[in-house]
Parts: C-alpha cells; structure tokens; sequence
C-alpha cells in the first residue's frame, strides 16, 4: 500500500495541472484532465511500473452533465489497483483513445462507445461491438429506454398490492419494440455500411501484412454459425490461400444488456443474472459479484469463516469443471470428436451432481449472497466432494493426462500455434490461463488476494511458450492445483455461521468499488457505482473471454485456416460473457 | 519411438470400451432401471458407461433442488385449508425478473389489510428459478417445487400459474423437503413455545394483580 501511496505522490507532482484527486464520496484514484491522458498514461506504464491496464469502461452522470471514463491499471507484477477517471461533457463526449499504448484497450473502448457513447479519438477502428449499427443510441446512457419498459427500477410498482397480471408482450405489441434513428426508414433496403467498414480494413490490413506479391485475398466468414465458435460468434477471415493474412472477431449475437438489466435491478436481484454470464462457471461470477457489493458495503472483512471456505471450496470445483471442459472441447476443436470431451465431461457431471445437491441447480446456481453463502453443505454432500477429491478426479486426470498430452497428433496441431509472447499478452490485457501461457506468471488469487486465498499454499501455473499447446497444458497443471487448494480447504473447514446477515433489500452507501476474482477464464471484475439507493447506479462486468479475443487477430495472423478453430477453442470463450 | 503417445491414449480409450462390458456382466441387470444402478453410476466408482436413460431412469432429486415455486397451504384439523401466505409481498419486491403478481385487498369494515392473497399469480416463462422468493418468504408459505416436467404446448394459457394451481399442501412440502421442513417446524414450536410461556407469565401477572 505505501507504494502505492508513493506512486500517487509522484504523479501529482509530476502532473500538477492534469492530475487531481478524486475526492468524490467513496470515490478512489484521480481526476485526468482528458488532454494529457496519454501523458499520464504513457508515464504510469514506462516510469512506474502499471503496464496493466485491464479495465476500461464509462458511467454516465446525468445530473452533473458529463461522461466519465474509468481506467484500472495493474503492475504485472502484482499490487492493488490504480483508478483514473477521465470526464468529458456529455454534448460532446471525446476522450483521447489509449489504443497506441495499451492495445488491450481496443474493444474495451469499442464497448464504451458502443453503449455509452464515449467517443475516442485515435483509434483506429472505432465502430459499434455489440449492438448492430442501426441500433439507435447509446443504450447505457440514463436517459435511454428499452422497448419494454416498465420502470426506470425494480421492484415494479404494479406487482404488488394491485397485482393485475399481464404478459409482457400485451404492453407492447409485436413490430413497434424497435427505434431507429433518424433517417433510417426502412430496414428491409438498409445497407449495412458497418459491414464494408469491416471488410475495407481486413483487406487493409492484408495487404500491410502481405508479401509484396500481387495475390488476391479471399474473405471468408467463419460463423455466427458455425460448430468451431461455441456459440454465435464470427469471425471475419482473409485468406492468402490457406495462410490467414487478417482476422477480426465480430460478436454481439447474444447480446442482452446485462448491464442495463443490472442497474434496473436491486443488488441482490442481480446474483443469480450474474450466473448466466459464464454458465460454464457460475459459481466463479457470484463470487465476484458478491465482493464487489461487499467492499461497498464495508462487509469484506466481516465475512464468517465458513462462508469463506465454502465459497473458496465451490469455487476451485469450478475450475476444476470449467478447464475439465475446456480441455475437452478443445480436444472436440482438434477433431477429435466427441471421445476425450465425454470423458471430461463425465468428471464435470459429478462435479455439477454436487452444485445440484448444494446450491440447488446444476448450472444456474445463485449460491452467493453479500455477506456469505446461502447454503450449508451437508454431510452427505461433504462427502461426496471429499470422494471426489481425494480420490477420483486425481486419479482422473491422470488418466486424461496419459490418453492425451503425449499425443503426438495433439502436439503436432498445437505446438507452435497461435503463439502469444508476454510482452504482447500483458499489452492486450490477457488474463488468465491465456496469460500465463505466455510466460506470466499473474494469478489474482496471489498478485492481489482475495478472500482466504493467502491462507492456501499452491503454486501459480505457468508455461513458457504461448502456444496452443502451452495454453492446454496449463490447464491440466491448473486442475493440479485447484485439487490441492481443495484438499487443504476440505481438511481446515471450520464449522459456523455461513451468512453475515440477509436482508432482501440492501442499500449501499455512496461510491464506487472493483471486486474481481481469478476466475477459471481468467480475471472477471465488477465496476460498481451506487448512488445510495438499493439500486446500482453503475454495474458493468469486465468479462474476461471478451478481452482475452483481443490477442485472437495476433496468434492466428499467418497460421492455416484449420488452425484459427484450434486458436480460439484454446482460448476459451463463453459467448454468454462475451456478448452480455 | 513415434506414435507411442498415440498408443498409450488408445490404451486408455481401450480400457473404457472393455470397463464397461466387464462392468455390466459384474454389475448384471441391477446395473441398469434399478435406483441402486443409478447411484452407483454416479458413484466415484463407476467405470464405463455413465448415462441414465431418462424418461425411463430419473435422477433422485436432491433436496435443496429448485424449481418453480409454490404456495404452501396449511391442513386444519377440522378440515379447511388456510393459505400461510398473508401477501406481505416481499417475494414480488425481490423477484429479479419480477415475475410474482399479488393483489392484497382491505376488510371493508376496518380498512385494514387482510392477510391473505386474493390473486396470486406467477408467471414461469419468465421465472428464472433463482428461489429467492423461498429464502426470504418470513412465514415459510413459498417454497421452491421439485417438480420440472412441465412442457406445454401452449405457454399463453398454461404457464401462468394462479393461486388453485399454485397452492400445495404442508404434507407435500415435509415430503420434499424433509430436512428443510423439520428445522422449520422446530423453529416454529420454539417460538410458538415462548408465545405460550409469555401468556402464562401475563396470566400470571394478572391474577396475582387481581388477588392483589
């Protein structure tokens, strides 16, 4: 913390005129002025060590007028967070983009532009992320309404005591739930100008990185449907042959809003949405949910010991089922088909008959409440997780561990493809196994720790080569670990209160925090605003399968067109987080 | 030598092809449509094949499993029913989809809430399972069902459940729920205990006020 308070020293020294502090209520970090952002950003990452910039979003504060965007950077070293916020009038909302410095930044600041309507000048490719570009505004902004609007927050006054039933589409008939901006009339002649944006800068980009040789590129769609993306995901694909010369990811098919919904939710309302993230790993998203809220509501340090155990316990059997998965349709991704993916998913589905028997659902499992858990586990499902523990899974994943890493067929399609090196890992804000594969070894759960993470002793996995290969292995050494986190929780679990206290209507106090958990795909982070009420003001999800595509365009540029399947499914994406 | 990894992995695949023959002919017929080959196939000992042949095969359901909910009724021994529910609404305000639609009414005479539902819908296209409304219901009159095979083939007319269709009585609710149902009892006669004492003690109190 002293260095911290030392860095914060030299940067107001340094920057007297464009750093501030913020002195907001229950704000942290400082005030930018928007002209020497790139400044102060350039200095935080060459002078002082913050070369991690892992989330970029914005709020919108209507009553005061302006746009805030909000940075956190991160030493890859590890270390707590430095905030920074940007302001801009909301008339005419321009920050300098931070693209040239941290090109993790790239859909980060699409996004805001995309629902909150930040522009950022400077970056090169600043078109709509989730939405489609006849989407008329910018729906994060407070002034904007959803087709089947109800109330600006939940709870509904018409639910109770008056409670008149009514199904949603009685509102609001079918074919008048949609806007479009002005001058957009009809959409059946509309010609979709994002499209040949897209198309103009993959060629653009194909021909940069071209041989010199006059050859024609082929543009080749991969998806939204296709068996290889996991979901609804394109990717758009230019081909010298079969080698790709550029790519980039098109998404937004499952879009939803999560945040919106989640600001017109109360705060505990928004537990079991958050589960519908990263269905693989549900558990994980509560966790980090639930500490968000906690660190404003001042709870973090109140929390029964056994509530910590169980949360920590459920968590790494989350890990465990979510690389289990990973590995098994990375496997499905290599073609082939079907055998080793069941035999993972097998472990997986004594894992999930355990969720079922604890939190009451396989999948959807709103386990989490701001304060502890909702469940005990009991005795005989405490013993079914010591079983599984101390005597299955290991002997299981040794066992998948013989069936496939010394697979010639797996090394010869993995190794040395879609390589990530660390410099480029860290500058695209990696997290996660992805991360470490690359050489870094930065695990939230030892570079900042969260709950009783320091209490266990395991070791942070990492590999050295970036490849896809590398990014399986870790995996499997990541199960390693889990199990023997697992093994020590099981063993000192004391027994106790498991929840602090449950009110179903909580009101948080002034201010903003960042709760965030390694979870299995890496570190997923939730930026909360309260305005005081028993609602969200501000509720956005740093997710991270999203930002991990950020290095999809990097590993698969010159490697065969069979081979970007491979690349993304080590990745790991869930198209649910990355939509939201 | 090359292609020794390839061999060890087949190996493996061997061994599950073989496993599940020899455990079948081990196992014999109680493997398979018997409740004790469905736990053993979700034991940490199972080898070979794993599925359970749903609709024939169910899995047990456990206890704390949720589905939509429902409304717990109490049996009277002179043979009425009355609802536990007294439409507090609480579970409306903290349903995440809002899916819970109450209509509470007032005695005429005394202009006072009645507490009972008069309506009590809950529409489960939208219900999203969460069981909130259970684990915040103060007088145990929600409960989360364990019943999941509710397809319809018209969702406008079948899946909005009134009060008729939601109500379900204490019996049931011990029966799903027994662990669950045992600790509420318990509770409820440790304070309906301590009611009894208070008015013994106010008894008390006042016939020795009285004799005084």
């Amino acid at each position: 913390m002293n260095e911290i308070a030392v860095v914060k020293s030299e940067l107001e020294i340094r920057f007297p005129d464009a750093v501030r502090k913020d002195d907001r209520e229950g704000f942290q970090g400082y005030i930018v002025e928007k002209e020497s952002l790139v400044e102060v950003a350039t200095a935080l990452r060459d002078d002082f060590g913050y070369d991690y910039l892992t989330s970029v979003t914005g709020v919108d504060y209507i009553e005061e007028d302006i746009l805030e965007a909000v940075y956190h950077f991160y030493r890859s070293t590890g270390g707590k967070e430095l905030v920074l916020h940007v302001q801009t009038p909301r008339n005419n909302p321009v920050i300098p983009s931070l693209y040239k410095i941290f090109h993790g930044v790239d859909f980060q600041e699409r996004e805001a532009w995309d629902l909150i309507g930040i522009k950022f000048e400077g970056h090169p490719d600043l078109r709509r992320i989730l939405l489609w570009e006849g989407f008329n505004g910018h729906p994060l902004q407070k002034d904007w309404k959803e087709a089947f609007y109800v109330e600006e927050k939940k709870p509904f006054d018409n639910r109770w005591p008056e409670g008149k039933i009514q199904q949603i589409e009685e509102l609001n008939k079918f074919g008048k739930n949609v806007r479009y901006p002005e001058n957009f009339h009809d959409p059946e002649s509309w010609k979709p100008e994002h499209e040949d944006l897209l198309y103009a800068g993959l060629l653009d980009l194909a021909e940069k990185t071209g041989s010199g040789l006059e050859t024609d590129h082929v543009v080749i769609n991969m998806g939204p449907q296709h068996p290889s993306t996991h979901g609804v995901f394109r990717m758009a694909v230019v081909v010298d042959g079969e080698t790709i010369t550029a790519l980039k990811p098109v998404m937004g098919y499952l879009h939803r809003n999560h945040e919106k919904i989640g600001e017109r939710n109360t705060y505990i309302q928004n537990i079991p949405y958050t589960d519908r993230l990263d269905y693989i790993s549900s558990l994980s998203n509560n966790f980090g949910y639930a500490m968000a809220v906690e660190k404003l509501l001042g709870y973090t340090n109140e929390i029964p010991e056994r509530a910590e155990y169980l949360r920590v316990i459920m968590a790494e059997l989350t890990r465990i089922s979510n690389h289990l998965w990973a590995i098994g349709f990375l496997l499905n991704d290599l073609g082939a088909y079907f055998t080793p993916s069941l035999y993972a998913i097998q472990e997986r589905e004594l894992i999930l008959d355990i969720f079922e028997e604890v939190t009451g659902a396989r999948m959807m499992n709103n386990y989490h409440r701001f304060g502890g858990v909702a469940k005990d586990i009991l005795p005989d499902a405490m013993k079914k997780i010591e079983n599984l523990v101390l005597d299955r899974l290991p002997r299981k994943v040794d066992e998948l561990d013989k069936y496939l890493t010394k697979s010639e067929l797996l090394q010869s399609r993995t190794e040395g493809v879609g390589v990530l090196t660390p410099e480029d890992a860290i500058n695209m804000c990696a997290v996660g196994p992805v991360l470490r594969a690359s050489g870094v070894p930065y695990d939230v759960r030892r570079a900042d720790p969260y709950s009783i993470y320091d209490r266990f002793d395991f070791d942070v996995a990492v590999r050295y080569h970036g490849d896809t290969y590398d990014r399986y292995l870790i995996r499997m050494d990541e199960i390693h670990q889990s199990l023997r986190i697992l093994q020590q929780a099981l063993k000192d679990i004391p027994e106790g209160p498991i929840l602090l206290r449950n009110p179903y209507n909580i009101k948080a106090p002034k201010g903003e925090a960042y709760g965030r958990v390694e979870g299995p795909k890496g570190e997923l982070g939730f930026y909360i605003v309260s305005d005081g009420t028993s609602n969200p003001y501000r509720y956005h999800v740093r997710s991270p399968s999203f930002i991990n595509l950020t290095g999809l365009e990097k590993m698969c540029v010159g490697q065969k067109v069979a081979d970007v399947v491979v690349i993304l499914g080590s990745i790991d994406i869930i198209l649910g987080e990355v939509d939201r | 030598m090359y292609g020794k990894g390839i061999l060890e992995g087949l190996l493996v695949t061997l061994k599950h092809f073989f496993g599940t023959f020899i455990d079948d002919i081990r196992k014999g017929r109680k493997r398979y449509m018997t409740d004790e080959g469905v736990e053993y196939r979700r034991s940490k000992d199972v080898k070979g094949i794993f599925t359970v042949q749903y609709p024939e095969e169910r899995l047990p359901t456990p206890e704390n499993f949720r589905f939509v909910p429902f409304l717990v009724y109490d049996e009277k021994e002179d043979g009425t029913n009355e609802i536990r529910c007294t439409s507090c609404g609480i579970c409306a305000k903290v349903c995440p989809p809002q899916c819970i639609w109450i209509e509470q009414t007032t005695n005429p005479k005394t202009g006072r809430p009645v507490p009972e539902p008069v309506k009590f819908f809950i529409d489960i296209d939208i219900c999203m399972n969460c069981g909130f409304c259970a684990d915040f219901c103060p007088f145990d009159s929600i409960k989360m069902d364990h019943y999941y095979e509710m397809a319809s083939f018209d969702r406008t007319k079948t899946n909005i459940l009134d009060l008729t269709k939601l109500s379900k009585p204490a019996s049931y609710h011990a029966e799903i729920h027994p662990i669950h149902f045992a600790r509420e009892e318990e509770i409820r006669r440790v304070k309906e205990q301590k009611r009894e004492e208070r008015r013994l003690a106010k008894e008390q109190r006042l016939n020795k006020f009285k004799s005084e």
